[in-house]
């Protein structure tokens, strides 16, 4: 392994010898950076481009100048509707069912993921034994794909599945949980918020572990009792690992697509479609493929996406100057 | 029992356990409950054969009916005990069950057909794993050939992304030259386009390069991501100039600093994110389903994904094969977790 990695190396180091001699130190930084810069043009840059080009234009043709220039059509398309509030009378009713969906889903599981994260890291700030063993308790399910995750909770609320022999043995009755709307919805942001819970928990006892003892002794010098202590030093001094972490959740939250799809396909109905299926079922699974689509989707989710994370970056570099 | 209490409830601080910590450990307690609860009963229903799987309420632990020979049958009879009448007690193939009527014969008494109800026997059952779940995923599917796909991709995508990150880390961080700061944030600009809103010109300029279709069409598009060079450029910031300009005046290249000094020196940083850039090429998703539509092509996340999806299909080959989608991710957790948890905080996630 060793041998071939450094055979590999040997033959780089001639074009990249001539290159220095060639180029002089200064621009030889150019050549170590050509790689990645040629990587993200393609595959970062261009997109961006064409995913503009594509939603301007139209036709089921994936070459661009088999495509007919539309202007804002397809974003028309995507917003008429005769009431807004009601789905069935859009044009792309699936589009903003899938958009309310995400609103409820997002609301939901980013209000329920960032408390049970707290509560949990504030829990494992405690002095408790074993605290690595609970932190990786808690973080394992972050590690596992999403069909794995998806596949696991199936299995358990299937019709013959653990949760209704539990509820049988309390003499319950068994329920079909993933045929109905509702309760496949609210099994959907269970299942989110097992699955990525971990990852914040560990931001945030990050955040409490950075908040310095000796404000905790003071407090406990002036009688302070516990939860004045937490609501006038722990919040007020975690806030910002709190934006933080309320902003990641949001961009995540945003692009659910592979668990939920492979929890419930999107169903019943379309009660569980969210904003990335629609732009994977209207570009890709279903015929014909309407690219135009499923791109002018993407920006707008885009456009939310960005105004996210300058958000973010700008907490980011608040919190890492002061 | 009283000091069995004060034991238990012994602190290596001051005092009792307050009742905040009963609190504590009681979520606790719930939490292993429903974070492993669920990993662990996938796990032991994998090993349940079909039959089994059906049953409800569901055991705990896998079980088989034991069999038994008896003299005049030429296939062995499944054994129940009869719990009610005469024989009560005695244990008792069944030849067949008419209704609700069951014929059943004693080992001591090949001869001697018993009819009984069906209530007033049960089976005898011993825990059986059933193994041959795993091994019907070798014979009857081509699992091997999607575990295949799977480690190509896993083992391809992070090798390249290690060397091209690394590169361009070292650019960023160890020379001064012209036009750094924006490509810098250039770099920070694309962390604001995810994959997933540039999933059609993706899919275009995947196409036009041949690679649909072929596992390198989800190899390549990913190698470059910005976490990578963040994480890496950061680390090689640490790095000191002066062991550069040493190796400069022993007239070592450039790219031999670079690898034989700058890269050696930043092992630490891409442990880390060769960790991270496994799992996220183990798991990922939604490029390879629209990237990959043959079947033989599929990675393993793929497979899965379609085969819950025929009806064909069962649960028992299903599980199995969740398990064995696990079971690496599994591995390098309980090797590499104070990594991951490191490397996952410092670069937030994805």
């Amino acid at each position: 392994m060793t041998a071939v990695l450094n055979a590999i190396m040997n033959i780089i180091e001639i074009p990249m010898r001539f290159a220095q001699r060639r180029l002089g130190l200064r621009r030889i930084a150019w050549v170590f950076l050509l790689p990645n810069l040629i990587l993200f043009g393609i595959f970062a840059f261009l997109p961006v481009i064409l995913n503009v080009i594509y939603a301007l234009t139209g036709t089921d043709q994936v070459m661009l100048n088999d495509r007919t220039f539309v202007g804002f059509d397809n974003f028309i398309t995507l917003a008429t509707c005769t009431n807004h509030l009601d789905p069935n009378t859009c044009t792309q009713d699936l589009f903003w069912r899938a958009i309310y969906n995400s609103l409820w889903f997002v609301t939901l599981q980013v209000g329920f993921m960032v408390g049970l994260s707290l509560v949990t890291a504030i829990v494992l700030n405690g002095k408790i034994r074993a605290r690595g063993f609970f932190r990786s308790v808690f973080f394992f399910p972050v590690l596992l794909s999403p069909v794995v995750v998806a596949l696991i909770w199936k299995w358990i609320l299937q019709r013959e599945g653990l949760l209704n022999a539990g509820m049988d043995a309390f003499g319950l009755t068994p329920y079909n949980w993933l045929l109905d709307r509702n309760w496949a919805f609210i099994w959907s942001i269970f299942l989110s918020v097992w699955a990525h819970m971990g990852f914040y928990t560990l931001i945030l006892l990050a955040g409490l572990q950075a908040i310095p003892r000796d404000v905790y002794d003071a407090a406990l010098m002036d009688a302070a009792t516990p939860f004045r202590t937490f609501r006038r030093i722990t919040l007020p001094l975690l806030m910002p690992t709190m934006i933080v972490v309320l902003l990641l959740a949001l961009i995540k939250g945003v692009q659910t697509f592979d668990e939920v799809y492979a929890f419930t396909g999107g169903g019943p109905g379309s009660a569980t479609t969210f904003i990335i299926q629609y732009i994977y079922e209207t570009g890709f699974a279903g015929t014909p493929r309407l690219f135009g689509l499923a791109a002018a989707a993407s920006i707008l989710l885009a456009i939310v996406l960005i105004g996210l994370t300058l958000i973010q970056l700008s907490v980011t570099r608040n919190k890492a100057d002061g | 029992m009283g000091k069995i209490f004060t034991f238990l409830t012994r602190t290596r601080g001051i005092g009792r356990l307050h009742w905040t910590d009963w609190a504590s450990y009681a979520y606790l307690l719930f939490g292993i409950v429903i974070m492993f609860g669920p990993v662990l009963w996938l796990v032991l229903s994998s090993f349940k054969s079909e039959a089994e799987l059906q049953r409800f309420p569901p055991t705990f632990l896998p079980y088989a009916q034991e069999m038994i020979s008896i003299e005049g049958y030429d296939k062995p009879l499944p054994l129940f005990e009869i719990t009610n009448g005469e024989f009560a007690g005695k244990q008792a193939g069944q030849v067949r069950r008419i209704g609700l009527v069951s014929q059943l014969v004693r080992p001591e008494a090949p001869k001697d057909l018993i009819k009984m109800p069906l209530a007033d026997r049960k089976p005898v059952e011993r825990i059986d794993f059933a193994f041959e779940n795993y091994g019907d995923l070798f014979k009857r599917f081509d699992f091997l050939r999607y575990l295949w796909n799977s480690v190509f991709i896993t083992t391809m995508a992070t090798l390249i992304m290690l060397l091209v990150n690394s590169m361009a880390a070292f650019a960023l961080s160890k020379y001064h030259f012209r036009g750094r700061s924006t490509v810098l944030a250039m770099i920070v600009g694309t962390l604001m386009v995810p994959q997933t809103v540039v999933l059609v010109p993706l899919f275009l300029i995947t196409r036009e390069l041949g690679m649909l279709n072929s596992l390198w069409g989800v190899i390549i598009p990913g190698a470059a991501t910005p976490t990578g060079v963040f994480l890496l450029r950061q680390y090689m910031l640490t790095i000191p100039d002066e062991i550069l300009d040493a190796a400069r005046m022993d007239k070592a290249s450039e790219w031999k600093i670079f690898w034989r000094i700058v890269l050696p020196l930043s092992a630490p940083a891409i442990a880390v994110l060769a960790i991270l850039a496994i799992m996220w090429r183990w798991n990922d998703f939604l490029w390879p389903l629209i990237v990959l539509s043959q079947n033989d092509k599929f990675t393993l996340q793929l497979a899965l994904n379609s085969f819950q999806g025929q009806l064909t299909t069962q649960w028992s080959n299903l599980l199995a094969m969740t398990v064995l989608v696990l079971v690496p991710i599994a591995i390098v957790f309980a090797f590499l977790q104070k990594y991951i948890a490191t490397g996952i905080a410092s670069t937030g996630g994805k």
